[in-house]
């Protein structure tokens, strides 16, 4: 009788378990492929988003932002607001409260002063941290208990969530990193491909610009959680690849950001092994124009910095006149389909903060010579290219290697052409464009380039820290090893005051009047920044995948403790 | 019989010169008439021949601009489509169809083959003169052979892909500020695959000069007064043409392979220049729906690879004198 009871136990425990879904590591292995290979998964030594993903595996923030945009703690027992008391009346403080109980993966225990230290190590003057805008006004992070932490901001700061929200500002270990700041950072190899985290997997090997093997990390705060025991993060090789082996073959069992033509990704689908889901967020396919010269004659240290400036791009009406020779819904047809619209928008969402600029949709070619003709660009030697005093109005034009982007590329040097402007392109490998590696010349932060293509978005709903890049003096230079984020090296002081002014206002439609205001200052009053699509995440899933939630507000792997394996 | 008989008594007739029956035949024409005989050697050098003209002159014929973007006229079959699926979207503007962009393949496959043969053949010399060199000098003279062969051992060891990486990274910039993006990443290129792929060649040499030079006509030319430089020219490196043949033709394929692999991870020519094997990788997305963008250009790198494979067969057997006439 005994042993019957047992046995009927231990069958209903079984029949349970796939219903519960189960316990930690029951479900074996999970595979996903990037195809831009990680380089170093750390958020904070590489602007990448392929580095920050990697990392958000591992390494938690204080909260994150779920897929309608709303802010759920992680390592934050909840979201301090001005009603709960976490955020202080006079707004320039905000105290987090650590959920109790939070183990490293190495065992031992989650402190505030691991926050603190996170700070200090991405506000190291010498550090060159890439996330160093999320931190803008921070005066100062302090521990005041071992689970409570305190930051302080310089002025009245109504949005206070820049700092450890979203997936590019997780916390690290402080007895791990506490030898590698400043300019150790990058030296501290072991640290940096190995970081104890809190996440729901740890990092058993990496191998940069190539795999990640993870396994569940023992130590996840959800004892039931992750559902699966390891998981493949497979970078490199292309969009193509990454469909197919999701959508075709049902290799892995999800591919990011499918990068595809319209008509190449319905027929993969045909595969039936996974589906593409799209969502529309901020992602936000741009030409960048290059504000100082990238002329390789000019020596390493003032190469593409603001002391030398740009022979043409610095001229306005040349950057109009190539902005408007585009047909952007001609692109969003060739290149994306229903997962694209064409914008004119640096922030195309949330709607609030879309600024109503459309001027840009409609292509002018006339319209653009005219511009070139009055600005004094002329072709006085016949050769079909615009110049002026000697100069040529010549285009270095590069990107990362995609179908969908040469295509672009294609296209683009066409209309130029038709306006008297002369293009050469190039095309880098994605791993190594957007690899964040100081020393070579092909990353799109040292912009060897006139004009470059990319895709840049921002976590949740707030665009503040995403404008706050274009600050003077954040511009990728070989005094932070390159790794700024203000990409065209725009420097206005006047935009540096709406910066300001933007982290001082409170008022939510304030806020949106200048973030629209910032938005055309980088777009259409001064085309430093060219949208060409505002472009929708496409991510291929395996249909055995369950608990996969496309975010648009945070990265691809943000719930990755929650997936399980459909029986 | 009318002839009066030759006297065979006549003393003279013994020390006569016998009228020349046909004209003198230079070594060539002797060359030329064993190649006649190899049917696949006259195809594939035909072949050769018309490829080579096609891509120079092509574009003579067919005046349109391979890199011109026609969005209306976009994903268009070839024209022999029509005759199995009358639905297709054929046009006799576009014999061969055009891209996802509307680019014309037929002037791109003749763009495309004068970019590739050009790497293929400069590529395919360099490599050989390379490696002949080396070979022949580390064969003949025993007192470079072992630093000759150590250094070979030492080239064939180093990672190809780096080391293109890293003379991309120093030469680019230069190269291309003093010839053009086109030309400067045309001499990287021959130069790269030139200078990493010679190896294989040098040991095949190596080896039959080493035991050609033990042979009795060696030892006998050697014998008589000859030079080690007409040793080499007139008795050893005619013996070793067969090899280099294979060697060569099989250096050509690499070439032209090797180039687009350079193209896909953006290190090789601009990506709005055509090359057959970039439009080769290109087409791979779509090789369900369009398989003729995949078909052409591979066929054409296969047929030309193979007639160059044939032509060098043939060569071989014409150049050896031994089987000469057999």
């Amino acid at each position: 009788m005994m042993l019957r009871t047992t046995l009927l136990g231990a069958a209903a425990a079984f029949a349970l378990a796939p219903a519960a879904s189960a316990e930690r590591g029951s479900d074996g292995h999970v595979g996903v492929i990037y195809w831009q290979a990680p380089s170093i998964p750390s958020p904070y030594l590489s602007g990448g988003t392929k580095d920050g993903d990697a990392a958000s595996v591992v390494l938690e923030p204080l909260a994150r932002y779920d897929q309608d945009g709303n802010m759920v703690p992680f390592l934050a027992e909840g979201i301090p607001t001005l009603d709960n008391g976490g955020v202080s009346e006079d707004l320039k403080t905000i105290t987090w409260k650590l959920k109790s109980g939070l183990k490293w993966s190495d065992g031992s225990a989650v402190t505030a002063a691991d926050v603190a230290f996170t700070a200090e190590y991405c506000m190291h003057p010498e550090g060159g941290c890439a996330q160093l805008s999320k931190f803008d006004g921070v005066t100062s992070v302090e521990a005041v208990d071992d689970l409570t932490v305190k930051i302080t901001f310089g002025e009245a700061t109504p949005n206070p969530y820049g700092p450890f929200v979203g997936g590019q500002t997780p916390i690290i270990q402080k007895a791990q990193f506490q030898n590698c700041l400043g300019e150790k950072a990058q030296e501290c190899t072991d640290q940096n491909f190995y970081p104890i985290g809190t996440g729901p997997f740890v990092i058993k090997e990496f191998k940069p610009n190539d795999v990640i093997q993870f396994e569940a990390n023992p130590n996840y705060r959800d004892p039931a959680k992750p559902a699966f025991a390891t998981m493949t993060l497979k970078g490199g090789g292309d969009a193509t690849g990454a469909g197919r082996a999701v959508l075709e073959t049902g290799e892995y069992d999800i591919a990011w950001n499918l990068q595809l033509a319209p008509d190449v990704l319905a027929k993969m689908a045909e595969g039936g092994k996974g589906q593409a889901r799209s969502g529309f967020g901020t992602l936000v396919e741009r030409l960048e124009m290059n504000l100082t010269n990238p002329d390789p004659a000019l020596d390493a240290n003032t190469r593409s910095t603001r002391e030398a400036p740009h022979p043409f791009l610095t001229d306005m009406k040349v950057r109009k006149a190539l902005s408007m020779a585009i047909d952007r819904n001609l692109l969003v047809e060739i290149g994306y389909g229903t997962a694209g619209r064409a914008t004119c928008n640096l922030v195309p969402a949330p709607a609030i903060y879309a600024s109503d600029n459309t001027e840009c949709l409609t292509q002018d070619i006339e319209g653009a010579k005219a511009l070139l003709d009055e600005a004094g660009w002329t072709d006085s030697d016949g050769d079909g290219v615009r110049d002026k005093d000697g100069v040529k109005l010549s285009i270095l034009y590069q990107t990362s290697t995609n179908a969908v982007r040469q295509d672009f590329q294609a296209l683009i040097k066409q209309w130029w052409a038709e306006i008297g402007v002369e293009t050469e392109l190039r095309n880098i490998n994605a791993s190594v464009f957007f690899g964040g590696d100081p020393g070579s010349p092909d990353t799109f932060q040292k912009f060897y380039a006139d004009v470059e293509m990319y895709a840049n978005n921002f976590d949740g709903t707030d665009p503040q820290a995403y404008l706050s890049m274009y600050r003077c003096d954040n511009e990728p230079q070989p005094s932070n090893q390159w790794n700024g984020q203000n990409i065209n090296r725009f420097c206005d002081p006047e935009y540096d005051k709406l910066i300001d002014q933007l982290a001082r206002t409170g008022d939510i439609n304030e806020r949106a009047a200048l973030a629209k205001k910032m938005n055309d200052m980088l777009t259409k009053d001064s085309y430093v920044i060219v949208p060409l699509v505002d472009r929708g995440r496409v991510t291929g899933v395996s249909n055995t995948l369950g608990g996969f939630v496309l975010n648009t507000w945070d990265n691809e792997l943000w719930n990755a403790a929650d997936w399980y394996r459909m029986k | 019989m009318t002839d009066p008989a030759p006297n065979p008594n006549t003393p003279l007739n013994a020390l006569q010169d016998r009228d020349i029956t046909r004209p003198p035949r230079s070594q060539w024409r002797e060359v030329w008439d064993q190649f006649k005989h190899h049917k696949g050697a006259l195809l594939g050098g035909g072949f050769l021949l018309f490829v080579t003209l096609a891509v120079l002159f092509g574009d003579m014929v067919w005046q349109l601009d391979p890199k011109k973007l026609d969005i209306r006229n976009k994903d268009i079959r070839p024209i022999y489509t029509a005759i199995w699926n009358s639905d297709a979207k054929v046009s006799w503007a576009h014999p061969l169809g055009s891209d996802n962009l509307g680019r014309d393949h037929m002037a791109q496959i003749i763009a495309g083959g004068r970019a590739s043969m050009a790497v293929g053949w400069a590529a395919m010399i360099l490599t050989m003169l390379i490696g002949t060199t080396i070979g022949v000098l580390a064969g003949y003279f025993k007192r470079l052979d072992g630093p000759l062969m150590r250094f070979t051992d030492l080239v064939l060891s180093l990672p190809i892909l780096p080391l293109l990486l890293v003379a991309v990274t120093l030469f680019r910039q230069p190269l291309r500020a003093n010839f053009g993006p086109e030309m400067g990443m045309f001499i990287l290129i021959v130069g790269v695959i030139g200078v990493t792929s010679w190896m294989q060649t040098a040991r095949i040499v190596r080896g039959d000069i080493l035991a050609l030079k033990e042979r009795e006509f060696v030892l006998a030319a050697r014998a008589s007064g000859t030079t080690s430089k007409g040793i080499i020219f007139r008795h050893l490196l005619p013996n070793v043409l067969s090899p280099i043949m294979v060697s060569a033709t099989l250096g050509l394929a690499t070439a032209i392979i090797t180039e687009s692999a350079l193209s896909f991870l953006g290190v090789g020519f601009p990506s709005d220049f055509p090359t057959w094997g970039k439009m080769l990788a290109d087409a791979v997305p779509r090789m369900q729906e369009f398989p003729e963008r995949v078909m052409l250009p591979g066929v054409m790198i296969s047929l030309t690879v193979l007639s160059v494979n044939y032509l060098g067969d043939g060569l071989r057997d014409a150049l050896d004198p031994r089987i000469r006439g057999r």
